[in-house]
């Protein structure tokens, strides 16, 4: 197992790219900070995968919750909700 | 503007349309020949996912759910070299004139 | 060349799954097997089914399986998820193991993630309500709740169950109390979400099976609340 970048608790920042691959990062979480929940495993990258590649090696992947005043400017329902998401460790930067 | 199968948070103001539309045969065949290909290893769902994301816009918002995945199964497999353009538009001709309904 | 009626496999099997296949009375399959009357076989459609028989005419599948996974697909009904919520509610041993270990206890009890997904169980709390979504696609516990209803893959939904769930909820019928957090969960990796809801008042002494009976696959996916017990027939 390789060292993990971020543990739970950890402010993180998603990195804003658009690179032409396949990517499951949704537009509305880039350039978005939230907190680390958990480390929720090693997956194949989908990223890879999905251009012929075996996805190996598995990358590190988190569960990061966002406030959905964070995400949306005009968020009209309750300042406590929330949002998760699951992310690689190569989207996301220390906030 | 984000790519068009990036859905979340686009403006709309459309309810939720509930009703279910009742599959047709064709829809679950094509449900099962995804789960086939991807068992044998000649697909997986990122591919699947890949090719629908790579549809024309216009064709991905005009299409239904199913229509996206044939487009997808078919660039994969062509791409693939597992099967030619070509034989896909003689063989789907040839059926669509069998069922009578020729476009 | 293979005809769609004649040759073997998904129309000689014999095997009648639920309102899958459209046959006539005596079992036979309709003239049109792609599609049912009055619905024409579009490009795509037509384009599916050619692929189809293609591959199997040159051998890449085999002639049954596609008609093998049809079946297992009519394995996958959200009787399933509901058996499990039920139990949950019912034997909190039970419901310890599915939060903690999920895809174990999901497996154990005899149900088979589809391509071997992680699945995660959102418990709904008097503080808490979760709702999945998958902005992206249409990522859904497909092996506990069948394949999704067409309103999860809608546009809209996947727009606005991000930015107002609790708009969408209402239209479900599901109004919240102002102090309950509403925890959206954007499917998008490999890992599957079930809800697990909250279990309706009145309902003491229920058995495993009549409260199974309350739990909706909505219910499942967040966006409202089980059936309470005077919704259902006794």
């Amino acid at each position: 197992m390789p060292e993990l970048l971020f543990s739970p608790g950890d402010r993180v920042l998603v990195r804003d790219e658009t690179p032409p691959h396949h990517h499951r990062t949704p537009w509305y979480v880039k350039a978005r900070r939230g907190i680390v929940l958990e480390f929720i495993g090693m997956y194949l990258d989908s990223e890879t995968r999905a251009h012929g590649g075996s996805g190996l090696p598995e990358l590190p992947m988190y569960r990061v919750e966002f406030d959905q005043t964070e995400l949306w400017p005009e968020y009209a329902e309750s300042p406590s909700d929330k949002l998760w998401v699951d992310l690689y460790e190569h989207w996301l930067e220390r906030a | 503007m984000p790519a068009v199968h990036d859905r979340g948070g686009w403006p709309t103001d459309e309810p939720i349309d509930r009703q279910e539309h009742e599959w047709a045969d064709w829809e679950r065949q094509t449900q099962s020949l995804r789960t086939v290909l991807d068992q044998k290893g000649i697909m997986n769902v990122d591919e699947l996912r890949r090719g629908i994301e790579s549809i024309d816009p216009g064709e991905y918002v005009s299409t239904t759910y199913f229509e996206r995945w044939s487009a997808s199964i078919e660039m994969n497999l062509v791409e693939k070299g597992v099967l030619t353009t070509e034989e896909i538009d003689e063989r789907a001709a040839a059926l669509r004139d069998r069922w009578g309904n020729p476009e | 060349m293979s005809e769609g009626k004649d040759r073997g496999g998904f129309y000689d099997t014999g095997w009648q799954p639920a309102g899958d296949v459209h046959r006539d009375e005596d079992g036979r399959p309709h003239d049109h097997p792609g599609l049912q009357e009055d619905v024409v076989l579009g490009v795509r459609a037509s384009r599916a089914l050619a692929m189809h028989e293609l591959l199997v005419e040159k051998d890449v599948i085999g002639g049954h399986e596609v008609d093998d996974a049809i079946e297992l697909w009519s394995t996958r009904v959200p009787s399933n998820g509901a058996t499990l919520v039920a139990k949950a509610w019912s034997d909190p041993e039970f419901k310890a193991r599915l939060l903690e270990h999920p895809k174990e206890t999901v497996v154990e009890s005899g149900f088979v993630p589809e391509h071997n997904a992680d699945i995660i169980v959102l418990e709904n709390t008097s503080t808490v309500q979760h709702m999945v979504v998958c902005t992206l696609c249409s990522c859904y516990p497909t092996a506990l709740l069948g394949p999704p209803p067409d309103w999860y893959k809608s546009f809209s939904y996947r727009s606005r169950a991000v930015t107002e769930p609790r708009a969408v909820m209402s239209e479900f019928g599901l109004e919240l109390e102002e102090d309950v957090e509403v925890r959206v969960v954007d499917s998008n990796s490999e890992l599957r979400f079930l809800v697990l809801p909250r279990r309706p008042a009145g309902t003491e002494g229920w058995s495993e099976e009549r409260l199974a009976a309350l739990v909706t696959r909505d219910s499942m996916i967040g966006v409202s609340a089980p059936l309470s017990p005077d919704a259902v027939q006794n």
